[in-house]
């Protein structure tokens, strides 16, 4: 038996797990439209590969991978492509992204699906393979998952651990998972085995997911690994990959550090079983299973297509209609999305139906009475009423003095804290404020090297103009033209090759011009986490954004030249 | 569109909760207290109570705070009842009144209210009425009078004139100046001998109240308003420099015992020195606080110049509380070996 290890920290809301678990997964019927974003994992946005008007077969891809932290995004049924344009995302910002628009030809047809054997290929190959077959983390973080596939050169792999233990309230897809597609997941953690190549394999589940344990188990021995199956004890957030890594293995990976500095990697159970489809059956991951569960007469899990309006699937379940929003996630980390049209993506696990019944309205904010109850629930051992004071004062120096990029926005502090502080509200403030600083900084930063180096030029030119002071004067001004239009081109490089491709192609020009607008509106925007704040702290932030205006360092601006 | 942030799940839990069984917590010692000294004490709890609430209401309004929430709170009788419980149980219902409204209004609202007061109001009610009143805060009633309740208003009122049985002192007091006086010619065990004023151990009922205050506060920490660490630092101090001087001259110095069960050790330990608002927060930090705490309150009660020092001991370690707390600061998940 594995010696488990105990983690600080905390909380053990209700599980409400049971409403959604006593049906089978079910496949969500296709919709009359499927809107699917482009950016739907950490790192680069894909470049779109398709345009108005294309025939898509279901798995084809539609967004190229941009870099190697990005993952491709495919059609996720046979349809037409209606258009590639920005649409709202489920995102707490509720900001645009670009998106493509499918509306399926009801055939669902398959694309031609290429299965591979992952023992015959080379390590690169395989992770390429995975990359473009968009396969990056389920459990919420969408990282792409080839991206953690390289071992360490210098640390030997001790433990891969495996996530399925699915601690937030509510959610259950994982569970459904294990019950079922045991088998599948077991053989998609065995090419991650591969590739890293482990001492062993721990797969940490819930204790409260005996039926999970024992399907997986038996899957295990089915299959003939040495997987080992560890049940560890019901705790909020178990699942958190660094609270797992630290039950499983006694290691605890500081913000500062990968994972695999320490010797241990984690992926969760549903990127094993998308990764062992990709490979071995050819298909990319095209859906996703989302609990559905809240407020609704019918919770149960589905097999939903991604790009599918959460409205509609919300309707699966049959809401009450005392519905009054969609949470995306738990209840401890999830959001209310701005809008039902939202699509699904690849980081939706759950839809709760929100409801005032279900999720009563929070009693007003108290001043701190110190109690310390937040520290002592923190997993992280931070000490959230510090940083709470200081980034109510702003002192954001100061809340990173106390570690608040070590803060996982678990939410175990604001859960418990009797004078019912939004805690980790502030703390997404603080870090989002940090940020624009930091990029406020950059900018600055960047002006001052162009103004010297445009001094330095001018100082050349003037030497230069001096020694050719007897050149005829037409042609002396023709030069100034041109060194006049090279620096316009300078000031905003990423554009200029954008305006250079918009004169060859319209249509090319069309979606260069969306996606520059996405990106600038997406860096333009204000952190828009911060809603709850009282009217002081708005103003406050009125004022931060203002002033970034103000110094002309907002991103918003050479952007929109190109338009 | 609502903007409601997660967590969407709480738990049931608010400061009037926590509050509120603070003042729980308290009954068993108040019963025992009331057991002791007649009935009066509850009239002093109900004293202290309207004038705390009184002008918490009114600084409230004034700093136009809302009411309703701030006042069911339950902070400002948390106050009131320690000020009731560490002034003499006779005292004049106006010192008791004046000094909760000054807890109130200067020691919490002055500094900026519920959660900002650097040090413990009731303890600041206490160090000013003693330093201001000396004469008033030391008439406790003669151990084992018993005055019937009418008497015992009469007196709180100002009705009848301050009677003579109220010239006694508590029996910590009793033994200081008892051991002044005689000037190394009476040692400990002789005054000990005398039962009815020291009972047992500690003062004849005194250590009831003790155990209550003990039972209660084990309660909340059972509960998880507290924790071990301020308690079993303060109790461990004040046992091992009792302990020590006690075995190092037996005849000059009480026993731990005597100590931890007379005076206000019970109620500082578990009551005082565990305020959350003026006190340490951290692990370490609390230790220090509480063994720091134990520490003064005996040196001012055996080598100064006042009855008790728990009071005294708990305003200096309120004054070094931020500064411990800034120096212990635990390390976090992932950075142990760093730290
Ligand atoms: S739990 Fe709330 S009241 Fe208690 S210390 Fe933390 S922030 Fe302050
Ligand atoms: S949200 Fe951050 S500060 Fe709060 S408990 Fe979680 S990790 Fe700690």
């Amino acid at each position: 038996m594995l010696n488990l290890f105990k983690f600080k920290g905390g909380v053990k809301p209700p599980t409400n797990k049971t409403q959604s678990l006593g049906r089978p997964i079910a496949v969500a019927p296709l919709p009359s439209r499927l809107v699917v974003p482009l950016h739907q994992s950490i790192g680069g946005t894909p470049r779109p590969v398709v345009q108005a008007g294309d025939k898509v077969l279901k798995g084809q891809l539609i967004g190229e991978a941009d870099g190697w932290i990005s993952a491709a995004v495919h059609a996720p049924t046979s349809g037409t492509v209606v258009a590639v344009d920005m649409h709202v995302q489920p995102h707490p910002s509720g900001l645009d992204a670009l998106c493509v628009v499918i509306e399926p030809d009801g055939r669902d047809e398959w694309t031609t699906r290429v299965p591979v054997d992952h023992r015959a290929l080379a390590p690169e190959e395989v992770r390429e393979r995975l990359q473009q077959a968009g396969v990056v983390g389920l459990g919420g973080a969408v990282f792409p998952t080839h991206g953690k596939l390289t071992p360490s050169k210098t640390v030997p792999m001790q433990e891969l651990v495996i996530n399925g233990a699915e601690c937030e309230p509510f959610i259950t897809c994982d569970d459904l998972l294990m019950r079922e597609r045991a088998d599948e997941v077991v053989r998609g953690i065995g090419i991650f085995r591969d590739l890293l190549q482990p001492e062993k394999v721990l797969i940490g589940i819930e204790d409260n997911k005996p039926e999970a344990a024992a399907a997986m188990r038996a899957a295990v021995q089915a299959l003939g690994e040495s997987f080992e199956v560890v049940q560890v004890p019901t705790l909020y957030p178990a699942g958190g990959a660094k609270q797992l890594i630290r039950v499983l293995t006694g290691k605890e990976v500081p913000a500062s550090k990968r994972s695999t500095d320490l010797g241990v990697q984690c992926f969760n159970v549903a990127t094993a079983y998308t990764a062992w489809r990709a490979l071995a059956h050819g298909e990319p991951v095209v859906s996703r299973l989302v609990t559905v569960t809240g407020n609704v007469a019918e919770p149960c899990n589905y097999e939903v297509l991604i790009g599918t309006p959460m409205a509609e699937v919300l309707k699966l379940g049959r809401p009450h209609p005392d519905t009054d929003g969609i949470v995306m996630g738990g209840p401890m980390m999830g959001f209310l999305v701005p809008d039902g049209e939202v699509p699904v993506v690849k980081a939706t696990n759950c839809l709760i139906a929100h409801s005032e019944r279900l999720f009563p309205p929070k009693a007003p904010e108290m001043p701190c009475i110190r109690c310390g109850s937040c520290a002592r629930a923190c997993p992280h051992e931070l000490q959230p009423f510090e940083m709470y004071w200081f980034a109510r004062a702003k002192n954001f120096g100061k809340t990173q003095e106390y570690h608040i990029f070590d803060c996982i926005e678990c939410g175990c502090c604001s859960f418990v804290c009797p004078s019912r502080i939004p805690l980790v509200q502030y703390f997404r403030f603080a870090k989002s404020e940090i940020w624009a600083r930091e990029r406020e900084k950059k900018a600055a930063d960047t002006a001052k090297t162009r103004f010297e180096f445009k001094q330095l030029r001018e100082e050349r030119e003037k030497a230069e103009k001096a020694e050719k002071l007897a050149r005829a004067a037409a042609a002396q001004a023709a030069k100034k033209a041109a060194e006049a239009a090279a620096a316009a081109g300078e000031a905003a490089p990423g554009e200029t090759a954008a305006a250079v491709d918009a004169e060859t192609d319209p249509k090319k020009a069309a979606i260069a011009a969306a996606m520059a607008r996405a990106k600038a509106q997406r860096e333009a925007a204000p952190p828009r986490n911060t809603e709850q704040l009282n009217a002081v702290q708005q103003r406050e932030l009125d004022e931060i954004e203002a002033r970034r205006q103000a110094a002309g360092i907002s991103p918003a601006a050479p952007a929109e030249k190109t338009e | 569109m609502m903007f409601a942030p997660a967590p969407f799940l709480l738990k049931d839990t608010s400061v009037s909760q926590v509050m509120t069984q603070v003042c729980l917590a308290l009954v068993p010692g108040i019963a025992a207290y009331a057991w002791l000294v007649g009935p009066a004490i509850l009239i002093q709890l109900v004293v202290a109570s309207f004038a705390a609430l009184v002008a918490e209401a009114a600084l409230l309004k004034l700093r136009g705070k809302p009411l309703a929430m701030f006042l069911s709170d339950g902070s400002a009788v948390v106050t009131a009842w320690l000020i009731a419980l560490t002034f003499p149980p006779l005292a004049p219902w106006w010192l008791v009144a004046t000094a909760t409204v000054f807890a109130i209004v200067v020691a919490k609202h002055l500094y900026g209210g519920l959660g900002q007061n650097p040090f413990n109001p009731a303890m600041v009610a206490f160090a000013v009425c003693i330093v201001s009143f000396p004469a008033l805060m030391a008439q406790w009633p003669s151990v084992g009078l018993q005055l019937p309740l009418v008497e015992q208003l009469n007196v709180i009122f100002g009705l009848s004139p301050r009677v003579d049985a109220l010239s006694g002192a508590t029996p910590l007091d009793a033994m200081k100046t008892a051991l002044k006086l005689a000037d190394g010619e009476i040692d400990v065990a002789h005054l000990l001998a005398n039962q009815d004023l020291y009972g047992n151990f500690a003062g004849r009922g005194w250590e009831w109240v003790a155990a209550g205050y003990l039972l209660g506060g084990l309660w909340m920490w059972q509960r998880g308003i507290i924790t071990w660490h301020v308690p079993v630092a303060f109790v461990a101090s004040l046992v091992a420099i009792s302990g020590a001087l006690w075995l190092y001259q037996p005849a000059h110095f009480a026993s731990p015992l005597f100590h931890l069960l007379s005076g206000g050790a019970m109620l500082g330990a578990f009551f005082i020195a565990t305020d959350p608002v003026s006190g340490c927060t951290t692990p370490r930090g609390k230790l220090i606080f509480g063994a720091g705490a134990g520490l003064l309150a005996y040196v001012i009660r055996v080598f100064g110049g006042y009855p008790d020092g728990v009071a005294f001991a708990v305003l200096l370690m309120n004054l070094c509380a931020p500064l411990i707390d800034y120096l212990c600061q635990p390390a976090i998940f992932g950075m142990k070996d760093k730290a």
